[in-house]
């Protein structure tokens, strides 16, 4: 359709909007928080089992934008299986580059680098980082959220 | 279909239309949240500050007197866009939520008697209003002791006067409604509610943000004794507005703003009060606001209230039924003629998403709870996307609209 279409909404992140990973609650969290946006309605909750520091489960659920939706569902795959110093170093790196102060890095990124793109869209950037705020809060290491809302 | 303005001469009238966005031309159609402004009136407040700048009242020398003469005509001629009679008055503010804001304080806050609200009373708002006129009422009940009802919409999210029946109550002492919600474009019938609840012994407040521009109420024939609006919704500039009523209801609200301009008298330790409506406002006004106002509303009147109407309801239909065809799009309060504004929500695509495949296109449109979040709630909807008209769009750019959003549809399903 246009350089949104291509940008924005490239073939994986509607696949993971289509059929979002880790998509539920678990029986039994360690940990948990929820992501509001009360500008647009998202909300996403992320929960959370932990294990000797690593993420041994992890599963989101609620409603949110395309991005939204396929931002956490990578994240859930990304940090699942890793310890909670990775999860937050990929949360910086991912966060950077959202924020255009780092340039998009496939190796470091893995999947997420096709969100790259959302960097272009200020309005959008909150969007992509719901799902992350709620596991830097579910993890106790949140980031202030008005850094990104400035964007208009 | 016709269209009300000439595309060709647009660019002369609306400057800011003129433009492309994302290599498209602009199709502006977030007039709900803030309509451009015709150049009659930049130049209205140009010359008003290039000729009469001066502070109004009290001043004896002559640009004073003509910025006092041209704020009390931008009053006059807007009680008279809005019908209203020798038994009403207009006060300026900076918008409809501060209209609000100063009715729901004012007869919450005694100042001299009694407060209106007393522990015990009820406010009824409606269950489609807009933050604006909810939120004020919640601090005004807390102010005041009162309790605050909802009179709640159908399903359809329509309002009905048997309901607003049941609901009122000896205790009932304000009643606030929407002349059209701006988060689903439903038209309640305001004239009937309006009557009933001032039968009952309420006073009455209309929110008439969505229908100043188009479909506007008139004072004279409304049991209305508030009446709030914006100025930059109706082709006029922003941080302007009035709120408008019954004399005698206006002097009953406690002063929001105390100071220069609103007094009648001043000592060290007290101080008495002006007449309306100075009294409630306070401080230096923003007359080139008012001014602009004023050319605003006679822009409207130039340019035909009649054909205004008939134009914007035409577009609205031509966009309900455009939508409505596509697959899984609910268009909200279908059945709602005398609105311009037309919400929507696309089964498999968040309005977000839609909203931005959309500004690719050039089309401007508003996305997400609209400020009416208790609103979508009971509607079990969550956020829409929202597009809203002024005399100056086309059925050109509601086929873009609707063209658009299919194409958007299948860029995320």
């Amino acid at each position: 359709m246009s350089t949104a279409a291509d940008l924005l909404y490239q073939d994986v992140v509607v696949e993971h909007k289509r059929a979002p990973r880790h998509f539920g609650t678990l029986a039994a969290p360690t940990h948990e928080a929820r992501g509001r946006n009360p500008q647009c309605g998202d909300d996403v909750e992320v929960q959370l089992r932990l294990e000797g520091g690593k993420v041994a489960d992890i599963a989101f659920h609620g409603q949110g934008c395309a991005i939204c939706i396929a931002s956490s569902s990578m994240m859930t795959e990304a940090v699942l299986g890793r310890d909670l110093c990775a999860a937050r170093e990929l949360q910086q790196r991912f966060r950077a580059v959202l924020t255009g102060q780092a340039e998009p890095d496939a190796a470091a990124l893995g999947k997420l680098v096709s969100l790259a793109g959302v960097s272009r869209y200020p309005s959008r950037i909150k969007c992509a980082l719901l799902g992350w705020h709620a596991l830097m809060h579910a993890i106790g290491e949140a980031q202030p959220l008005d850094e990104e809302q400035a964007a208009p | 279909m016709g269209d009300l303005l000439q595309r060709a001469t647009l660019p002369g009238v609306f400057p800011g239309l003129a433009q492309s966005v994302n290599g498209a031309p602009l199709a502006y159609l977030d007039n709900a949240a803030t309509t451009h402004m015709p150049s009659v009136v930049l130049d209205a407040m140009n010359a008003f500050e290039g000729r009469s700048r001066a502070n109004i009242h009290r001043g004896v020398h002559a640009l004073s007197q003509r910025a006092t003469d041209a704020f009390e005509q931008a009053r006059t001629d807007l009680k008279r866009f809005l019908g209203a009679g020798p038994a009403h008055e207009l006060v300026f503010t900076s918008g409809t939520t501060d209209a609000l804001n100063l009715v729901a304080h004012g007869l919450s806050e005694a100042t001299g008697g009694r407060a209106w609200l007393q522990p015990g009373d009820e406010i009824i708002a409606s269950g489609l209003e807009h933050h604006a006129n909810l939120v004020p009422w919640q601090q005004a009940a807390r102010r005041s002791g009162a309790r605050l009802r909802i009179l709640r919409p159908d399903p359809q999210g329509r309002l009905h006067v048997d309901d607003l029946a049941r609901l009122l109550s000896p205790r009932t002492m304000v009643f606030a409604v929407t002349a059209c919600a701006n988060a689903t474009g439903e038209r309640p019938p305001y004239e009937e509610l309006l009557a009933l609840a001032s039968e009952a012994g309420a006073l009455t407040v209309l929110d008439a943000a969505q229908a100043v521009a188009h479909e506007t109420p008139r004072l004279a024939v409304l049991a209305c004794d508030f009446l709030a609006f914006s100025g930059h919704k109706m082709y006029g500039p922003m941080g302007t507005g009035a709120l408008a009523g019954r004399r005698k209801s206006l002097e009953r609200l406690a002063p929001l703003r105390f100071g220069g301009d609103m007094v009648a008298w001043v000592g060290e330790q007290e101080a008495s009060f002006a007449e309306l409506p100075a009294r409630l406002e306070g401080g230096t006004p923003n007359v080139a606001g008012a001014v602009g106002l004023a050319a605003a509303a006679a822009f409207i009147e130039a340019t035909g209230r009649g054909a205004i109407d008939a134009h914007l309801r035409a577009l609205r239909a031509h966009a309900a039924t455009g939508l409505a065809a596509l697959n899984g799009i609910t268009v909200l309060a279908p059945h709602s003629q005398e609105s311009a504004i037309v919400s929507f929500v696309a089964r498999g695509a968040h309005p977000h998403d839609l909203g931005t495949l959309l500004d690719e296109r050039g089309i401007a449109v508003r996305t997400g709870h609209h400020c009416a979040q208790p609103l979508l709630d009971h509607l079990g909807l969550g956020p829409t996307t929202r597009a809203s008209f002024a005399m100056y769009n086309t059925h050109e750019e509601v086929e873009r609209l609707v063209a658009a959003v299919a194409e958007a549809l299948e860029v995320l399903r």
